[in-house]
């Protein structure tokens, strides 16, 4: 078992996970549940975590697609892009169905890679 | 109904279609721990500590290239004030329990979004006195299923021909990524997306430990600054 880099080996790990884990993200849920009510959930300061949250997942997902790590890795760069694409589509083309989206996008990975590698 | 049949009630949440939705994403994401090199404690402890997948892959992926504690812990953060609105909403339903304060503060951690939306839909129908159990049976039955479809992807993923364990890897950016769409509210939510994914491959190239938080408060901000102005 490879252990994680640096700082991220102490406690077998687990006291990093809990500091950048635990503890910078669970304030958030107090702060609601004890401010809550003072704060509109609908403010433009909201709007914004949002769409910062959202520009970090998607960016994680683009550097997936991208930059690929090990099992992943062995397909190319055109199957990878392509079965991306079809995922989309797919999940566009069944009024937003999530299920139809990565069931097809991920058959389409598998059928482009027979083809394409 | 007792304290302890609402408790129990709650832990169905385990089988709900949200949650087993859910489970088909964490299969991928104990896949892409094992890829980065957790162990599988580690790969258990995350779900635990945080609730909330989409931050587990944020905080995986930053140990893995060796970022620093507080590039991933302000990354993580990021990703996590949604919590707050979150719990604001949710908040109403938690309340009235007859217990102390601080039992609301340890049942917030199941405040995410599988089992907040489950709860929406659930906690109006249980009676006032139990609702805080309830919820925590829900967050605990959803937490033993995570754990369950972690260790599932984890096992499997070294276990299975490589392009079965590509499939499994696969399903989860595409899951974040649709789920994302489906859940955008405003012109930022798409805008922000289409810039996460337009600014992160130049950002790693350029700031690698540092991309995914460059990545989220540039492309966001932009997001955002053109959501307002589109919409004046």
């Amino acid at each position: 078992m490879s252990s994680l880099p640096g700082v991220w080996g102490m406690w077998g790990g687990y006291l990093p996970f809990f500091i950048a884990g635990f503890m910078a993200s669970e304030p958030w849920r107090w702060a609601g549940a004890l401010i809550g009510r003072d704060l509109d959930p609908n403010s433009q300061v909201f709007v914004w975590v949002r769409a910062v949250s959202s520009a970090i997942v998607a960016g994680l997902v683009a550097r997936i697609v991208v930059f690929p790590t090990g099992a992943l890795a062995a397909m190319s760069a055109p199957t990878r892009y392509g079965a991306a694409v079809i995922g989309i589509a797919a999940f566009f083309a069944f009024r937003k169905s999530l299920g139809a989206g990565v069931a097809m996008g991920t058959l389409a990975l598998l059928f482009l890679h027979a083809v394409l590698g | 109904m007792t304290r302890m049949r609402a408790f129990w009630r709650g832990t169905l949440a385990l089988y709900s279609v949200p949650a087993l939705v859910l489970y088909a994403g964490i299969l991928g994401y104990g896949a892409f721990a094992r890829e980065v090199g957790l162990t599988l404690g580690q790969a258990l402890a995350l779900p635990i500590f945080l609730q909330a997948l989409p931050a587990q892959v944020v905080l995986a992926d930053h140990a893995a290239r060796g970022a620093s504690l507080a590039a991933a812990a302000l990354a993580v953060s990021l990703t996590a004030v949604r919590f707050l609105p979150m719990t604001v909403v949710i908040m109403p339903w938690l309340r009235g329990h007859g217990g102390p304060r601080w039992h609301e503060l340890l049942v917030v951690h199941f405040v995410a979004v599988t089992v907040w939306i489950e709860g929406l839909r659930r906690l109006p129908t249980a009676p006032a006195e139990v609702r805080l159990v309830y919820y925590l049976g829900m967050g605990a039955g959803v937490l033993a299923g995570t754990l369950a479809s972690t260790a599932l992807g984890y096992l499997a993923a070294g276990a299975v021909p490589s392009w079965m364990a590509a499939a499994l890897l696969f399903t989860m950016p595409l899951t974040f990524l649709l789920a994302m769409i489906e859940t955008a509210r405003s012109r930022a939510d798409y805008f922000a997306i289409v810039a996460g994914v337009l600014f992160a491959p130049p950002a790693y190239i350029w700031m690698p430990g540092f991309d995914l938080l460059v990545t989220g408060l540039v492309g966001g901000t932009i997001a955002w600054a053109f959501g307002r102005w589109r919409r004046s």
